[in-house]
């Protein structure tokens, strides 16, 4: 298949420190449309540099970034690329730009310069997607962390886009809200075949992801399933990253003599495991 | 505490008043204005207080609102009065005491100029009061956009209020955690004099800039990413329509004022 988003050879450091080391070194990355690529890194990885080089907002030092065939560089397709890929920051105060929920929604739709059939159309959609029709005539300020960051996804699928990029979308939110998140996340790229490139540090939350790639110093550490990855405890540990707890305590009954798998990401799959112990 | 503040007076009701586009309603209030300006006649006012009182009636506003909206203007009001009570000249002295004196010119100008006042203010807040701050933000876009090719911003005005109106709240209830957090480290807001109390808030400003400058860093960059460019070709959900009624009404109050305009 071929691929929606291409990374070659990318490398990225801010213009004002030549000397510093790069914050991306060396990145190739091949994304075909409809997968869950989860990105996992601690702070300072470079993973957030990453979504802004995705659509543009910052241009690579070397290499190029290619978007349905379109490189970020060209400044004629560039808003173009922008409704191809959109990008959900962390955030929620900080990117809702009206005062009605349905308002806001509406925004990028009103950029593109659609006609208002077409707009109403798109955001009754966006909001029915993301469980927020209720709230269409609510103040943004009214609502809880969760429902803002969901308000902000639809604003960014009303403009229609091939791909998401979510640059850390739950870490100011309670465990509620991130639950709600990570479920409009999993349902858009399942049910509604949305490419999703998902930057997070919460393991738990990226359980379902085909492709999880961990990010260390600017470089891509490694790159494997869910299922591959979290059996490399170790390796984790060493690269500061947690590891969802469950698969953490089936690690360590392991490791102390119990003959499980520590292929298991949720409570339930280790009850069944437990009960299979003899 | 903050967050009950409300923004703008707008009320929510049922009526015409509200329901009419608000370019005609921003149309009418400074027609109003400049008739209330021009006429000088007993009759005239009368007219344009019996105008402000069917208005309010066909808003469903309740009067009390009104004469909230002219509380604090009320020093301005009544020195305006006094200042013409004691110091306009002419006609005949209805009063006199050592050397201050009160004559008929005095009187009958300020009283003239505290009902122009009062009537100025009641109509410009039945405005805001049936017309809520979307609708006056698209209304006065639209108004300013011929104006465009002289200069005048319309979009970026219209935007910058946008985001003004939603960010109010949230800098508000920012301020008050940062208020909390201050208290909780012992700072003190109450006491002393006035120059003291304003140093003292120095330290709930200053975060509370920092922070305004890094939501407004945030903003810009998910509004590109959003294909934001200016208003540029840009097309709006909700476009305002004048239908029949905006007509209908926009002239007769149009007329109503010319006449009253003429014949004082």
């Amino acid at each position: 298949m071929e691929s929606l988003i291409e990374l070659k050879d990318v490398y990225y450091r801010y213009q004002e420190q030549e000397d510093e080391d790069w914050v991306l070194e060396n990145i190739d990355l091949e994304i075909t449309a409809g997968e869950f690529i989860a990105i996992v890194g601690h702070n300072g990885s470079g993973k957030s540099t990453l979504a802004k080089l995705l659509n543009g907002i910052l241009l690579p030092t070397q290499g190029e970034v290619r978007v349905g065939g379109k490189v970020t560089t060209e400044q004629e397709d560039l808003w173009q690329l922008r409704q191809q890929l959109g990008i959900v920051f962390q955030n929620p105060d900080n990117q809702l730009v009206a005062n009605i929920v349905e308002e806001d929604v509406a925004f990028g739709p009103e950029n593109l310069g659609l006609p208002s059939a077409e707009i109403r159309k798109r955001v009754d959609e966006a909001l029915r997607l993301v469980g927020m029709t209720d709230f269409a005539r609510a103040a943004p300020h009214k609502l809880s962390g969760g429902q803002k960051q969901r308000v902000a996804i639809a604003g960014v699928i009303a403009m229609r886009p091939d791909c998401l990029v979510f640059d850390e979308p739950t870490a100011m939110l309670d465990p509620q809200g991130r639950q709600e998140v990570v479920e409009t996340v999993e349902h858009l790229n399942r049910q509604e075949g949305l490419t999703v490139i998902y930057i997070t540090h919460f393991m738990e939350e990226i359980i379902n992801a085909d492709r999880i790639l961990v990010f260390a110093d600017g470089k891509v550490e490694l790159a494997a399933t869910p299922k591959e990855l979290f059996t490399k405890v170790d390796k984790l540990r060493d690269l500061a990253l947690d590891i969802p707890q469950i698969t953490e305590l089936a690690y360590q009954l392991s490791e102390s003599g119990l003959d499980i798998d520590t292929n298991i990401f949720t409570s339930t799959e280790l009850v069944e495991e437990l009960c299979l112990l003899k | 505490m903050l967050n009950d503040i409300m923004i703008g007076q707008y009320l929510d009701r049922n009526s015409i008043v509200h329901a009419l586009d608000p370019r005609v309603k921003i149309l009418l209030v400074i027609l109003f204005v400049i008739s209330l300006f021009i006429s000088t006649t007993l009759i005239a006012y009368s007219l344009l207080g019996i105008f402000i009182i069917v208005s309010t009636l066909l808003a469903k506003i309740e009067f009390r609102y009104i004469l909230r909206s002219l509380k604090p203007l009320i020093f301005i009001i009544s020195f305006t009065l006094i200042i013409h009570l004691f110091l306009t000249k002419g006609g005949e002295v209805l009063w006199q005491w050592r050397f201050l004196s009160i004559e008929e010119e005095g009187l009958n100008l300020g009283l003239f100029m505290a009902v122009r006042l009062i009537f100025l203010i009641t109509f410009t807040s039945l405005l805001t009061l049936t017309t809520s701050p979307l609708e006056l933000t698209d209304g006065l876009e639209r108004l300013l956009e011929p104006f465009r090719k002289v200069g005048v911003p319309a979009h970026e005005l219209a935007m910058m209020m946008t985001i003004a109106l939603r960010f109010i709240p949230t800098l508000l209830s920012e301020a008050e955690k940062i208020l909390k957090a201050q208290k909780a480290r012992g700072a003190d807001f109450e006491s002393g004099n006035l120059i003291q109390k304003a140093k003292s808030l120095i330290p709930l400003l200053v975060p509370l800039f920092v922070s305004a400058f890094r939501r407004a860093d945030d903003l810009a960059l998910a509004m590109e990413a959003r294909c934001y460019r200016g208003g540029k070709g840009r097309t709006r959900m909700n476009e305002l329509h004048l239908a029949a009624k905006d007509y209908v009404i926009g002239i007769l109050v149009t007329v109503f004022l010319l006449t009253i305009v003429i014949l004082s």
